[in-house]
């Protein structure tokens, strides 16, 4: 049983079809100037229009990237070093690494960075934000929803106090892992920018995009033939950005059926698993956390051995930090919420996906007891 | 049955966890993440690298086995490498193979693969068990160049009956040899030989990278007290140690004691070296318990051979008197003592016999 889907999640039905034929016959570069590449551009443009649309977005406010990852890294270094500037970033401690990683990098360059800690739940204090930013701070960046606990951050009031501050910053969501089953537009959320990733909304790996607000000054972080207005430069990868065009669409239309069924099945999982472990440890606040997510302690059980019993017994389910060996590792997201490392390392995330069926919650349930109850 | 296989990236264990497979047992491949640099990253040299790991999964998958890499830096920090520090900052030298086997592959490991349900775990050392009507028996490996029981002598009745080293009764040609017949990758693998976590550069600069005290300056001085010359820190020194002494005497010297607490390195000669037994502490025996009194074979340092000499078992603590002096018993090395090919049991070498 797949409880993993926010790790990645199958490709929606109807992707690879509408992927296939630039996989085919629709193989040009979109960039060039005769017949071929015109089909390959339009529908590069069309997959762009699109996705604009869903996000309350203008098309050219849209950036293709080669994914989650990319997006973050140009809003971040992007924002930070634009105009040759070295502009201040202020992030949270709980962010994806993508962020948390490019911020150290624009500090190693001489950009002043700082990051605000973040409650026992996850969550950033707006007067935090508003109390780090200051006038050289150009890019706010903290995550519409955690990777891996699924907490919810306050963005629009984090934006607010954000541009509170410092009326001229840029404010940032990686909204990756929101976007799966959240409404999410850039008016709703009120920023500047925002990530996503196609692999985790049922696209494509390997590509992404990254909103940009018209008017946010950003110094590309791919440099070449300066495709996407100059904002990122690389050969259109045009079959990826149709199959999450596709992906996006289908995740819009059928959020409501998402939330619903995926809530029942987490509902049913959590409750049997409540009864067969009383001591287990919710890692998120019940008002505040993505209804795909469930991301808890089972206290006295180390999540490494549970992790390769589930798999045994054919359970995929995730630590959801692991480094470049495999090894599950301290996330540094618990280790922000002010868990210790020995807590840390017996959390689990079990994350549902579109495929998710109401019964499989307590079916899921059931199998985890009989995996791990012998172990406590 | 049941395995855990330790898979470290390196063709024994590779070939270990092949013939597990082809034996019949229901395998799984493990690799043991050790060691981190300071950010968490994995390191790019010795043991433990991405590319060992790498190579043990291709590896598992070619024997179509799941596979997983386990996090034991805290344990390996703690149980390894925090006492290897310790060790030379107090004039000792330490076998940190040893202590991983304590502390780590046996005992956590070991663990562990009780709770992922498996009967059985399984090394690519080269040393034998045997189930006999006293017991479980350790054998040195049949391979008289490759044999790795000295690291293993910790090793008692309750491992024993659930750990078996599967080319332990292989030579390391014969190793190689059947995993180019199996294509497995790591066949023609070098080998490693380097103490795992210290990477690349000396044991020297690794003590200096981790802590200040390895650098306390002191004295070099003769066995009558001489001064002979200075020195930047005794964990630069080893007993039996020739070169690198920073002294020049128109002759060969040797480091015969090294004393932490005045930071003084004592040179004599080679013949001020030779020591007619060793004191070990920390015994273990292989049977539970010790053997009688009588003529055994120890070996004080991995690269040499075991020498006859005379046991007297004492509760946690044993003598071994040499039956021909033997230089450099060096204090912090494991005393290994056999009877033939059997293995009964060792400890750590906490002073020579004068």
């Amino acid at each position: 049983m797949y409880l993993d889907h926010a790790a990645t999640t199958p490709m929606r039905p109807g992707v690879w079809e509408a992927m296939e034929p630039y996989a085919r016959d629709g193989f040009a570069n979109s960039s060039g100037s005769h017949s071929e590449a015109r089909r390959a551009k339009n529908a590069l443009e069309e997959a762009r229009e699109q996705i604009a649309h869903l996000l309350g977005a203008h098309p050219l406010e849209i950036v293709f990237t080669g994914g989650g990852t990319e997006a973050d890294n140009l809003a971040i270094a992007g924002a930070a070093l634009a105009g040759g500037e070295r502009g201040g970033v202020v992030t949270s401690a709980a962010e994806h690494e993508a962020v948390l990683e490019s911020a150290r990098f624009v500090s190693r360059l001489g950009c002043p960075v700082r990051v605000v800690g973040v409650d026992r739940w996850g969550l950033v204090d707006p007067a935090a934000i508003s109390e780090a930013v200051d006038e050289r701070t150009v890019v706010v960046s903290v995550m519409t929803a955690n990777n891996e606990t699924g907490v919810i951050e306050p963005i629009a009031k984090l934006a607010d106090a954000a541009r509170a501050a410092n009326p001229s910053v840029a404010v940032h969501t990686d909204a990756v892992q929101a976007f799966v089953s959240e409404e999410v537009t850039v008016d709703l959320l009120r920023v500047d920018m925002m990530s996503l990733a196609a692999h985790k909304f049922g696209g494509p790996k390997g590509v992404g995009l990254l909103y940009v607000r018209e008017g946010v000054q950003l110094e590309p972080v791919l440099h070449g033939g300066g495709q996407e207005l100059g904002r990122r430069s690389g050969t259109h990868n045009v079959m990826g950005a149709v199959g999450m065009a596709a992906a996006a669409q289908a995740t819009v239309e059928d959020r409501k059926r998402f939330v619903e069924t995926v809530g029942a099945a987490r509902e049913g999982f959590e409750t049997r698993l409540r009864e067969a472990f009383p001591d287990l440890e919710l890692n998120a606040p019940v008002d505040a956390r993505l209804v795909q997510h469930t991301h808890v302690r089972f206290p006295g059980i180390r999540n490494e051995t549970a992790l390769v019993r589930l798999d045994q017994a054919g359970v995929a389910a995730s630590a959801a930090s692991a480094c470049q060996s495999g090894a599950a590792t301290v996330s540094h997201v618990l280790t922000a919420m002010g868990m210790s490392a020995d807590d840390a390392r017996q959390c689990l995330r079990f994350s549902f996906g579109w495929p998710t069926r109401v019964a499989d919650g307590e079916m899921a349930a059931a199998l985890v007891k009989t995996t791990l109850e012998d172990l406590r | 049955m049941k395995t855990l296989v330790a898979m470290s990236g390196g063709v024994d264990s590779s070939v270990a966890a092949a013939l597990m497979v082809e034996a019949g047992h229901d395998v799984i491949g493990a690799t043991l993440k050790l060691w981190q640099g300071p950010d968490g990253e994995a390191p790019t040299a010795g043991c433990c690298t991405v590319s060992d790991a790498e190579d043990a999964r291709r590896v598992a998958a070619q024997l179509e086995i799941p596979y997983y890499v386990f996090d034991y830096t805290d344990d390996f920090r703690t149980g390894v490498v925090d006492p290897f520090i310790d060790s030379y900052l107090l004039g000792r030298t330490p076998n940190p193979c040893v202590e991983c086997n304590r502390t780590v592959k046996f005992s956590r490991l070991l663990d562990q693969a009780a709770d992922l349900g498996c009967d059985l775990l399984v090394t690519g050392h080269y040393a034998q068990v045997r189930r006999e009507a006293t017991g479980w028996k350790l054998l040195r490996g049949i391979d008289p160049h490759k044999d790795q029981s000295y690291v293993l002598y910790m090793l008692g009745q309750t491992e024993l009956a659930r750990v078996r080293f599967p080319i332990g009764d292989m030579t390391k040609a014969e190793t190689r040899s059947i995993a180019e017949q199996l294509g497995l990758r790591t066949a023609t693998k070098k080998e490693s030989q380097d103490i795992c976590f210290v990477g690349v550069g000396d044991y020297r600069s690794f003590l200096d990278s981790q802590t200040d005290e390895a650098r306390r300056s002191g004295t070099i001085v003769d066995r009558d007290g001489v001064h002979l010359g200075s020195h930047d820190g005794v964990a630069g020194f080893t007993v039996g140690q020739r070169k690198g002494l920073g002294v020049s005497l128109g002759e060969a010297r040797y480091v015969t004691s090294i004393d932490p607490t005045s930071a003084t390195v004592v040179l004599g000669k080679r013949e001020d070296l030779l020591a007619s037994g060793a004191r070990l502490s920390r015994v273990s025996w292989v049977a539970g318990a010790p053997p009688p009194p009588g003529r055994v074979e120890v070996k004080i340092r991995y690269n040499c051979s075991s020498v006859p000499a005379l046991l007297d078992p004492d509760g946690p603590t044993c003598t071994v008197l040499f039956e021909e002096p033997q230089a450099s018993v060096a204090p912090g090395q494991a005393g290994v003592i056999y009877r033939g090919e059997e293995l009964l049991g060792g400890g750590t070498i906490l002073s020579a016999v004068p």
